[in-house]
């Protein structure tokens, strides 16, 4: 699938702040690309890792390579900004600390989009969009799932 | 076990004044900490062979850093033979350092020092100025994982874990609110305190929201100011015009992976691993501590410091504080006496170094609560920490 194909998938927040990724963390940064988020995982310990390294943190095996995950998880915590840190920055929204369904603990830092800030709570089960960054990176932010589960 | 810390005292200690847009220069608030810090042990600039700073040169954050421990070095014309610089150890790392050099032999006397100008270099933009300029540049760093979320300040990441603390064991705002009321009412006693207004839990509550659970009187205050100690030999201690303060232990561990959103619990922070490791070193045991000194750079940390130091059972810090009456001055375990960062100002911790030393010199004046023979001390946020024990010898 193309990036246009892909547009339903798309945040549409920006413009987000580009990261600077180390050769380590390209393809997490990437993943959006082809519209599935892809984690790093333990080809010995079989444990998924958060950020990526060239070694598994846990069991230091340097068989660790990029897998994609489902995309479904629920927040872990939460807090609703309000203070504008920068000056597209008006209206509240959430930043959360996902924890993706893979594995208990598989947890990084994102943004809510599309989902009311009266619905944000601990718990509410939240599904990975991509928002663009520019240089062929994307920003994994996740948006609350639907009754359906998609 | 081998316990560099009693080998060490704090001989003097000094402070600049303390205050929003100071019209001095960073330097010149180092300069009158260190000479006030001189004086007050008795120890002449040349007999000064060790220096020491958090976080040293080498930043261009506004005002966070001050003078690197080179430039001090340079204005002050020292004659080191050891010198420490370095963000990674936490905001004790200068004063922990010069511990240990002094009782390793590398040096006799240490100046420790520790400057911010965050007041004036933020400017009239505030906060949020500090970060206008950052939009067109790729984010490296630690911040590489939280920038391109639109989690920018440290209010975002800490407020995380309040959450999650909430959420676990019932913590409320009120619990938060009851922190600010007293560090406020504290600030009142201290004259360099930036913030000496009374303020009410009612204030607290109206005060406009940055980031869920913190509203603008659960941030600490940005101030210009400078505070510094003379780290000297036990040997010494008796030699200068003024008690020296004893170390009973320091506690330095950080041992969880030191990211800001892996946490493995959420409700913890690093402080927990620098109060286990301040307990391992120790004869004392909470119960023998008198007032504490926690960090507050956000009103959420020193619950999370009363939990690890184990003042209390996790997850009880909120109904600990006792609507305030247990942590008053007048307490069973005043905290903050000096009005902490809430309202003292953000000296980034070594304030609390600073107002523990005060204490223990029964020095306070409206504050001063009791006459402290042990005073706690606990600094820094999510996975930064360093503790200290201060006793009166």
């Amino acid at each position: 699938m193309t990036i246009d194909e892909q547009a339903g998938f798309l945040a549409r927040v920006g413009p987000l702040l580009r990261p600077a990724p180390t050769r380590d963390e390209e393809e997490f940064w990437r993943s959006g690309a082809g519209g599935r988020l892809r984690m790093q995982r333990c080809g010995s310990c079989g444990r998924w890792q958060h950020p990526p390294n060239p070694v598994c943190f846990r069991c230091l095996s340097r068989q660790v390579a990029f897998e994609p995950v489902g995309g479904d998880g629920s927040v872990y915590s939460f807090t609703i900004n309000h203070q504008p840190w920068l000056p597209r920055l008006r209206d509240p929204y959430a930043v959360i600390v996902v924890e993706l369904d893979e594995q208990p603990g598989l947890r990084f830092v994102s943004r809510l989009v599309d989902t009311d800030m009266a619905d944000v709570r601990i718990g509410l089960r939240v599904r990975v969009v991509f928002e663009p960054l520019g240089e062929g990176l994307f920003a994994p932010l996740f948006t609350a799932a639907r009754e359906d589960g998609r | 076990m081998t316990r560099p810390e009693r080998q060490v005292v704090i001989r003097g200690f000094g402070s600049s004044q303390v205050g929003r847009r100071l019209p001095v220069s960073e330097m010149a608030l180092t300069v009158d900490a260190c000479l006030a810090a001189l004086a007050d042990a008795g120890i002449g600039r040349d007999e000064i062979d060790g220096l020491a700073t958090f976080p040293g040169g080498g930043f261009d954050t506004a005002g966070l850093a001050g003078p690197g421990a080179d430039e001090v070095h340079a204005a002050l014309g020292l004659q080191t033979n050891w010198k420490f610089g370095g963000p990674e150890g936490g905001q004790l790392s200068g004063f922990f350092s010069a511990c240990l050099a002094v009782a390793a032999g590398l040096a006799r006397h240490v100046l420790v020092y520790r400057t911010v100008g965050e007041a004036s270099a933020q400017g009239a933009a505030g906060r949020a100025g500090a970060l206008a300029g950052a939009a067109d540049v790729a984010v490296s760093g630690f911040r590489r994982w939280l920038a391109p979320f639109d989690a920018h300040s440290p209010a975002n990441w800490i407020a995380l874990y309040a959450q999650r603390h909430m959420h676990e064991f019932g913590t409320t705002r009120e619990h938060l609110g009851t922190i600010a009321v007293n560090n406020r009412r504290n600030a009142a006693g201290n004259p360099n305190a930036v913030y000496r207004t009374p303020m009410t839990l009612a204030d607290y509550f109206n005060a406009r929201m940055i980031t869920t659970p913190f509203g603008m009187l659960d941030c600490d205050v940005p101030c210009d100011g400078s505070v510094a100690f003379v780290v000297s030999h036990v040997d010494t201690a008796d030699d200068g015009p003024n008690p020296a303060i004893g170390i009973e232990s320091i506690g330095w561990a950080m041992r969880h992976r030191p990211l800001w959103d892996q946490w493995a619990d959420m409700t913890e922070m690093a402080a927990w691993d620098a109060a286990s490791h301040l307990w391992e070193r120790s004869d004392l045991h909470p119960g023998d501590v008198d007032q504490v000194q926690l960090y507050d750079g956000f009103s959420f940390l020193p619950l999370v410091w009363l939990e690890a130091l184990r003042f209390c059972g996790k997850g009880e810090s909120g109904p600990f504080l006792d609507s305030g009456k247990r942590i008053a001055v007048a307490g069973e375990l005043p905290l903050n006496t000096g009005g902490g960062q809430l309202s003292a100002g953000r000296l980034h911790g070594c304030g609390l170094l600073y107002e523990a030393c005060v204490q223990l010199r029964d020095q306070g004046g409206d504050r001063q609560a009791g006459r402290p023979d042990t005073v706690a001390v606990g600094v820094g946020g999510g996975p930064t920490a360093g503790a200290a024990l201060l006793v009166r010898r």
